[in-house]
């Protein structure tokens, strides 16, 4: 039956390489170009070995397509903190582990060096990112501050966009609603809290616009389709600084997270793919990242190592999620929450959506 | 009386003339066959076992029964008992604990999340302290968790011992699990699928209308100019056809979007205010435009090939018979293309009850329609609802073709 499968869908299909010695899927845009510069090229100029890159609005999906119609493709994908705690579970991830990862260049071992949370049994963290709001600079004579503002229609009027999705919508919601950020997913798991945060989002669903890929947002600001719009902050870094748009990027609110390499099972190149992230996940890589968009790397090790911008003259600190000025309201995306509603809250927000 | 049955018929060699006939024909009839084993294999191979995979995981999902044979046991020793006794709690447990040890407490989670939400971390969390829980486990596991003891829960998972599952139909069609086990209408807030299925049937036929409105006038130009003429035309129609629909969805966007093409034109003419920008896209309106653009020349090609064979005559002698246009037109013109319209709506009708891309692009909050959940729970992994709606969706163009075929009949259908 399985085999049948491999002939006869085509779900998720994925241009492949003979000659790679790697694949890797990611989400495109600014953040696989940071990934091309920091990781991909080191690792070919260090081992002759070639890196594909594929891009995907989300690899987590195509992944579970493809262990489950037996035909996987690619070597190394990036997900999302939940989906890779999920993919785990099923069974559809090789196992990678702390053991496996090199210390950081300063001598520490590695279950010190990572982050709290960042390496799990399937899964290596590269950066922590961040969901912010954007707004476009010339719009607005006094620039919104603080996460209420984005919801503050007669103070800031105009369109906005968000992820077409729960996650983050609703934490920002309440947040904007007045929760603390430490309260924030014990009032999302109560049936209030949560329509709390649907009476929040609903002040400014007739002015919405929703976005699926993470390279809209900044896209949509630029066309002057709408005046706010929550983002990753690494895509409204790119256009502002690199593409100098003038975007402003609020901090107040911040629903930040990891984003994790996962090597799925049956990679055709498993262990190439393993040498790979160990390379991508070393102090310097995950360093190197940050010249080129504004994540915080997941590695204590690295800090110290992030300078400047690739442009050489922006300091890269103010914009990292991480950065102690933009951690004053900021709530860490809990996996644990998301993965048991993710299904549930998901479906509200569907038909949240879809009723007038 | 006399036999008179004659003698059967035999060849030369004594054979009955039929079974000779019949083997020499066999042989033709394999040859012949064998000529349509490729098309017959890739129609199998593409088409009907997919279709056959989907249905079948919309009933069946062994994630948490292939995870539980203890707990199975007893559900089949008990059938109808709705209290769990220690003898339950004791199996699951046990199950609990041998899923640590496989790694699999997640995969019965997620089965049984997709009724009782929040229930994966509750399976996680117990069954990494199964191995340690002791005697009596009713209060072992209620110590873990109230949810333990939730009637709720209790029902789901026996339905869900079974791989054999109407979950994802209930699902499907807007039901929840109550409190006490049963099931119940989920609240407004919830109810989404049976809206959408109903929204997408009036939308795609809303759609059918408005391209058979667009498409009759031009087919008949078509049919009726001359051919030079109508072959330069012909080309309008079909060079959007031939064009990728994702470059036809996204230039819609940027003719409709808000600082698009027509804003600015209406706006530059003072039709407009800078503020009275009007939204076209990323909301129904969009999804009906887009979707009419794209659909159109599946309607205009059936009518055109039925309108060309319609001889001009017919219609000049009702008018030398005494017919007004109207008559002529209604009377005479119109009944000869019932094949054509028919034809062309079944098509349009059809595409657009499945239409994904489009409504996903421009669609916004307010344009999607059922495909879009679809895809959306094969994205968040949970393919047996997906491929439930899909089975509900499959079903309900099945009845239409069915109602179809007896109301016009799919012998006068003619697609070109």
């Amino acid at each position: 039956m399985k085999k049948l499968l491999v002939l006869t869908t085509a779900l998720s299909a994925v241009a492949y390489s003979a000659q790679a010695d790697v694949t890797v899927m990611s989400w495109g845009g600014s953040y696989t170009t940071s990934q091309v510069e920091a990781y991909h090229k080191p690792y070919t100029a260090a081992t002759g070995k070639n890196v594909v890159s594929v891009d995907s609005d989300n690899p987590a999906p195509a992944v579970k397509a493809m262990v489950e119609a037996g035909n996987v493709t690619v070597d190394v994908a990036d997900v999302e903190y939940a989906d890779a705690v999920r993919l785990c579970d099923d069974g559809m991830l090789e196992p990678i582990g702390m053991d496996a990862l090199p210390p950081g260049a300063d001598g520490t071992p590695a279950a010190d060096d990572f982050l709290p949370g960042a390496v799990t049994d399937c899964a290596v963290a590269t950066i922590v990112f961040s969901t912010i709001y954007a707004y476009d600079t010339t719009k607005f004579p006094e620039a919104p501050t603080t996460v209420a503002d984005f919801f503050n229609l007669e103070k800031f009027p105009g369109k906005r966009a968000m992820r077409k999705g729960a996650k983050a919508n609703l934490e920002m919601a309440l947040m904007a609603d007045g929760v603390p950020a430490a309260d924030v997913y014990a009032t999302l798991a109560t049936p209030e809290g949560v329509d709390r945060a649907f009476a929040e989002l609903d002040k400014i669903k007739k002015d919405t616009i929703w976005w699926e890929a993470g390279a809209q947002p900044p896209q949509l600001l630029a066309d002057g389709e709408v005046a706010m719009t929550t983002a990753y902050n690494g895509r409204i870094f790119a256009a502002a600084v690199a593409e100098g748009k003038p975007f402003g990027t609020v901090w107040d609110g911040q629903v930040y997270e990891y984003d994790l390499y996962v090597i799925p099972k049956g990679a055709p190149n498993k262990d190439e793919a393993l040498e790979f992230v160990k390379f991508a996940t070393s102090t310097q890589a995950l360093a190197d990242q940050a010249k080129w968009i504004a994540y915080g790397p997941s590695r204590k090790s690295s800090a110290a190592l992030v300078g400047l911008f690739n442009d050489g003259k922006t300091e890269m600190a103010p914009y990292m999620p991480t950065n102690p000025d933009n951690m004053k309201n900021a709530l860490g995306s809990s996996y644990e929450f998301w993965v048991d509603h993710d299904a549930e809250l998901n479906e509200r927000f569907n038909a949240w959506l879809a009723a007038n | 009386m006399a036999d008179i049955s004659p003698a059967p018929l035999t060849t030369s060699d004594g054979r009955p003339l039929k079974a000779a006939l019949a083997s020499a024909q066999a042989r033709a009839k394999w040859r012949a066959f064998l000529l349509v084993v490729p098309l017959l294999l890739f129609i199998v191979l593409t088409f009907l076992v997919p279709i056959g995979y989907m249905l079948q995981r919309s009933f069946q999902h062994d994630g948490f029964s292939a995870n539980v044979p203890a707990l199975a046991a007893w559900f089949d020793a008990n059938p109808g008992v709705t209290e769990p006794d220690e003898a339950a709690y004791k199996a699951l447990v046990t199950d609990l604990a041998q899923m640590q040890v496989d790694k699999t407490p997640g995969q019965a989670g997620t089965r049984i999340n997709y009724t009782v939400p929040g229930t994966i971390s509750l399976f996680k969390g117990a069954a990494r302290k199964a191995a340690e829980m002791q005697p009596p486990y009713k209060d072992a596991l209620l110590a873990d968790s109230a949810q333990w003891g939730e009637p709720k829960l209790w029902a789901a998972m026996r339905e869900a011992a079974s791989p054999y599952t109407t979950d994802f139909y209930r699902v499907a069609t807007d039901r929840k699990r109550a409190a006490d086990g049963g099931w119940e209408r989920g609240s407004d807030q919830e109810r989404i699928y049976i809206f959408l299925f109903v929204k997408t049937f009036l939308l795609s036929g809303a759609v059918t209308v408005i391209c058979l409105l667009l498409a009759f006038p031009i087919a008949h130009l078509l049919a009726t100019l001359p051919m030079s003429k109508s072959s330069l035309l012909m080309i309008l129609v079909l060079l959007p056809f031939w064009t990728s629909l994702l470059v036809r969805t996204s230039s819609w966007i940027a003719i409709l979007q808000e600082q698009g093409v027509i804003n600015d034109l209406l706006v530059w003419m003072h039709v407009l205010g800078e503020d009275g920008r009007v939204r076209m896209v990323y909301n129904q309106t969009g999804t009906v435009i887009v979707m009419t653009h794209i659909l159109l020349p599946f309607m205009v090609l059936p009518l055109y090939s039925v309108m060309r064979t319609i001889p001009p005559s017919y219609a000049r002698a009702a008018r030398s018979l005494g017919a007004t246009s109207w008559t002529t037109f209604r009377r005479v013109y119109l009944p000869q293309t019932l094949p054509g319209i028919a034809a062309g709506s079944l098509l349009v009708f059809i595409l657009a009850v499945g239409y994904y891309i489009t409504p996903a692009l421009v669609g916004g909050a307010d344009g999607q329609l059922i495909s879009n959940m679809i895809q959306f729970h094969m994205a968040k992994s949970n393919w047996s609802l997906a491929a439930a709606l899909a089975a509900m969706l499959l079903v309900a163009v099945m009845v239409l073709y069915w109602l179809y075929d007896r109301l016009i009949g799919i012998d006068r259908l003619k697609l070109g």
